[in-house]
């Protein structure tokens, strides 16, 4: 239809030296950048204007050690996409298929720990209401999950259905894999900085 | 490079070899220009909508108290989430009063203003005047607007669901937003409009810089795109930290964090059910860092609009070209850092103040250079004063107007006087009213004949500019004054305090000058839908233009052009020294 | 994209098991660093010295920017400048409210 009319969609622009995609994502990350760091912004406003404000390694806060799990997990799951595409780069449709779904399962993991987390939470009856520091918590770490959900969605349309553009022109599905590797990454990278703020200091 | 794009008109490439049903070709559509219509059209909808909560505004404003005439009563009934007026008597309540401001501003600015300059102009217009064959993501230009619709459909739900509408203003502070009714769809209804413009700015971002036709550099590109262009970072970059705001109003509302509910907030004589701790002032931060880049991404567009329709009437290339892309573009930049002199009152202390004090100042200093390239570009212009023109024209002293009233507010010393008064809906009306939606108007009468291969009539044109022009300065020009005297906004009755009273007269005085501009209006719309079937017909180029949407077909085919544009000049080569031609288009190859 | 030759792959390959390592390795640093409870001013700039080296290492290599085009450094730059406005911008107004030792618990009232 029209992704054949429209110049640059697979091949990269002769000045820019990026097809379309690539540089819309990077677009669409540098938004997204603003929109944790207005999160991140609110969270130091809050806390550095704030009487007291605890520590998240303090009894009765934050499991810092399914946290750091999640990190791991978040981190494999980076890596397991990166592959991913450099499986592709190698013309091997399976294994990047493979990897793909390795990387859908890591994030199901990163979730189901998550569930365990909100839950024992709310099991003490802790919610977001209780004060600042679970508001801050529970908004920024639900806000990121809500981004794990989404790349989980293009991951499983790439590793399905999405895969029938091999055929027809492997390098187009190739950077879309790249593209929603770049997208997983940031979301590993807003990971990177909230697991210290918001558990371990 | 790209292969041409060679369609007849109306024959759409699909995978099966035939039209495409109705539902692809009108509603569902990624054609650039079809979706450009889509925006331009809602958009039109929702500024006649937004006008209309106005107008009954000015009947309580100019008569307090008095009941609302022939519709006092409807705007009463139980099929409103609230009622508007007074059951017993019509009289516009203050709580509907409230609801009638915020949702003023809001469908105003989020879904009249932006969705028909951007939404509408910028995506009719980019691609062609940069010789593209549609933008560089057409399924995603869709989304944004199916986001947009629904985004405007839920925010005008809100009046006809329980609580009614948003009452809080279009600035929504905390805390009294956090406690008020309507306001959670307010905040849903902003998550799909942002949604929609990050998803647009992308579009435009990339389509600018990867799509342009083959010698079309950036010096050459119509000021236009450059606006444009500018506004697609002001969107993507500055309305996030909005979206992260409305989520955590949304927690503070449904789910009882405080993020923004102070400690020790009585209500009513109540302690206020929030644990506290959160900071009114955070909200304010986040909503105007991006709320003052969004003014900016109100007029850029439609200073672009206005030069192109200078340049063309003028026929002569617009003066400083160079320096108003510079301009625009350093204009851009200081947006994102002027955001706290909405915020002088709240005690930032001096050192802070001074900044945003000066940074607002500097800021100044590409529109005046912005505006002053326009006033000079019609020295020795062989001026054509048509509909469009007259628009474009006009706007300059209105804008300058604009612009100069908002200095005052700008110092702070002066802004203690000034904020939060009639004076700064002076000032910021002079510049959307007058400024921007003249250059929609202008625009309208230029690319209408782009649009539907057919004129608009002159005659009417004329007669809906005039009286435009003249009730536009009737309405916003004594409200410089009741700010100056300290009349305070949002006032639902002036004449309770001693300043309203000194002004009261005024208010009539405006409140009639904002009736007969809707009268004014019929005029234009009457010859918007008149010309659709008997306007005069014309092929690519009725204006003599030499930007390239001028050599597409008129209107022009799935992927524009019949063959793929080459451009060899800069954008306003007319009356070119030397020679005796009128005009050069930029897709037209140098002559020997 | 370029086109990648297979060794080329294969070496980004390696580069890429090599940072996984890393990370891994940061993360327990990071972790460890935090069980020592050091005053909050240095727990923060530490906490965030080795998660700027963390997400750097992600950024550069995992997402290629180490070898991205022009283009896309100029867009992350002008982010940067908006990001560092956005964060500083409203903590810098209302530095008068701000108590620097604020995460000492105090035993006080606040604490919940």
């Amino acid at each position: 239809m029209s992704a054949d009319a429209i110049p640059y969609t697979v091949k990269p622009h002769p000045v820019t030296g990026v097809p379309n995609p690539k540089f819309g994502i990077w677009l669409f990350l540098a938004s997204e950048v603003m929109l944790f760091g207005a999160l991140f912004s609110s969270y130091v406003l809050l806390r550095v204007t704030a009487d007291s404000w605890p520590h998240g390694y303090d009894a009765g806060r934050l499991n810092w050690k399914l946290a750091a799990l999640n990190t791991i997990v978040l981190i494999t799951s980076s890596v397991t996409m990166v592959m991913a595409w450099a499986s592709l780069m190698l013309h091997d449709l399976r294994k990047g298929r493979i990897y793909l779904l390795l990387t859908f399962l890591l994030a199901g993991v990163f979730l189901v720990v998550k569930y365990f987390e909100y839950g024992a939470k709310f099991e003490h009856h802790i919610y977001p209401a209780t004060d600042p520091f679970f508001a801050v918590y529970f908004t920024l770490t639900g806000l990121h999950g809500l981004h794990v959900v989404g790349g989980m969605i293009a991951i499983g349309y790439l590793m399905g259905p999405g895969a029938r553009l091999w055929r027809t022109d492997p390098e187009h599905y190739a950077n879309r894999v790249e593209c929603t590797g770049l997208y997983w990454h940031f979301v590993d990278l807003v990971w990177i900085f909230l697991f210290p703020m918001l558990y371990l200091i | 490079m790209s292969a041409a794009a060679a369609h007849a008109p109306h024959d759409h490439a699909s995978p099966h070899g035939h039209a495409p049903s109705f539902w692809r070709h009108y509603v569902f559509s990624v054609d650039h220009k079809v979706i450009g219509v889509q925006y331009a059209i809602t958009g039109l909808i929702f500024l006649f909508v937004g006008f209309c909560l106005m107008m009954v505004m000015r009947w309580q404003l100019a008569y307090p108290g008095q009941p609302v005439p022939l519709i006092g009563k409807l705007l009463a009934s139980d099929w409103l989430g609230a009622a508007i007026t007074d059951k017993q008597t019509g009289v516009l309540l203050p709580e509907g009063y409230n609801a009638f401001g915020a949702m003023h501003g809001t469908i105003m600015v989020f879904m009249a203003i932006v969705p028909l300059v951007v939404g509408g102009f910028g995506n009719f217009v980019v691609p062609l005047q940069i010789g593209a064959p549609d933008m560089a993501f057409p399924r995603l230009n869709m989304l944004s607007y199916w986001c947009y619709l629904p985004g405007g459909l839920l925010m005008s739900a809100s009046f006809f669901l329980p609580g009614g509408a948003a009452q809080s203003g279009w600035t929504s502070y905390a805390p009294l937003a956090v406690i008020s009714p309507g306001q959670t769809v307010w905040l849903f209804s902003m998550v799909l409009l942002i949604t929609s413009s990050l998803l647009g700015s992308i579009n435009f971002i990339v389509t600018i810089v990867q799509l342009r036709a083959r010698g079309l550099t950036f010096m050459r590109l119509p000021f236009f795109v450059w606006a444009q262009f500018v506004t697609g970072f002001l969107l993507l970059l500055a309305f996030p930290p909005l979206e992260a705001a409305a989520v955590m109003q949304l927690m503070d509302r449904l789910a009882g964090t405080s993020f923004f509910m102070p400690e020790g907030l009585v209500i009513s004589g109540k302690l206020a059910e929030w644990t506290g701790g959160g900071s009114p002032l955070l909200w304010q931060h986040l909503f105007w860092f991006l709320a003052h880049p969004e003014v900016y991404v109100l007029i850029l567009p439609a200073m672009g609009i206005v030069a192109e329709v200078i340049a063309n009437n003028t026929r002569k290339p617009l003066w400083g070209y160079r320096s108003m892309v510079y301009s625009a573009i350093f204009l851009g930049f200081m947006s994102f850092v002027v955001w706290a002199h909405h915020m002088f009152m709240t005690g930032m202390g001096t050192k802070l103040s001074a900044f945003f004090q000066t940074t607002t100042m500097i800021i100044s200093i590409p529109s005046v250079i912005i505006l002053t390239a326009l006033v000079i570009s019609l020295w020795g212009g062989s001026i054509r004063f048509n509909a469009p023109m007259l628009f474009a024209t006009a706007f300059l002293p209105m804008f300058a107007i604009g612009g100069l009233t908002g200095l005052p507010l700008a110092l702070t010393t002066s802004d203690i006087h000034l904020h939060d008064t009639y004076y700064v809906i002076g000032h910021f009306h002079y510049v959307v009213a007058p400024g921007t939606i003249f250059g929609i108007f202008a625009g309208i009468y230029y690319w209408y004949p782009k649009v539907t291969g057919r004129m608009m009539n002159e005659t009417l044109g004329k007669i809906h500019f005039w009286p435009t022009f003249l009730c536009m300065n009737g309405i916003f020009l004594p409200m410089l004054f009741q700010g100056l005297v300290g009349l305070s906004r949002r006032t639902y009755d002036a004449t309770v305090y001693e300043a309203g009273q000194l002004v009261q007269g005024m208010h009539v005085g405006i409140s009639w000058a904002a009736w007969t501009l809707a009268v004014a209006q019929i005029p234009f719309i009457i010859n918007f839908f008149i010309s659709l079937r008997s306007g005069r017909k014309v092929a690519e180029n009725p204006w003599e233009a030499t930007t390239l949407e001028w050599a597409a077909p008129s209107p022009p085919p799935h992927g524009n052009f019949v063959t793929e544009p080459v451009v060899y000049r800069d954008p306003y080569d007319y009356s070119p020294p030397g020679r005796s031609i009128d005009f050069l288009p930029q897709n037209k190859p140098q002559e020997a | 994209m370029s086109v990648h030759s297979a060794d080329e792959v294969k070496r980004h390959v390696r580069t890429y098991l090599m940072v996984f390592a890393a990370l891994a390795i940061l993360t327990v640093i990071t972790v460890a660093i935090s069980t020592v409870h050091l005053p909050s001013h240095r727990a923060i700039a530490l906490a965030l010295v080795v998660a700027v080296i963390k997400a750097a290492l992600v950024a550069l290599f995992f997402m290629h920017l180490a070898s991205e085009r022009r283009i896309i450094y100029a867009t992350l730059a002008l982010c940067a400048v908006f990001l560092a406005a956005l964060l500083f911008g409203p903590i810098l107004t209302e530095h008068e409210f701000i108590h620097w030792a604020n995460t000492q618990p105090r035993g006080g009232a606040h604490v919940s």
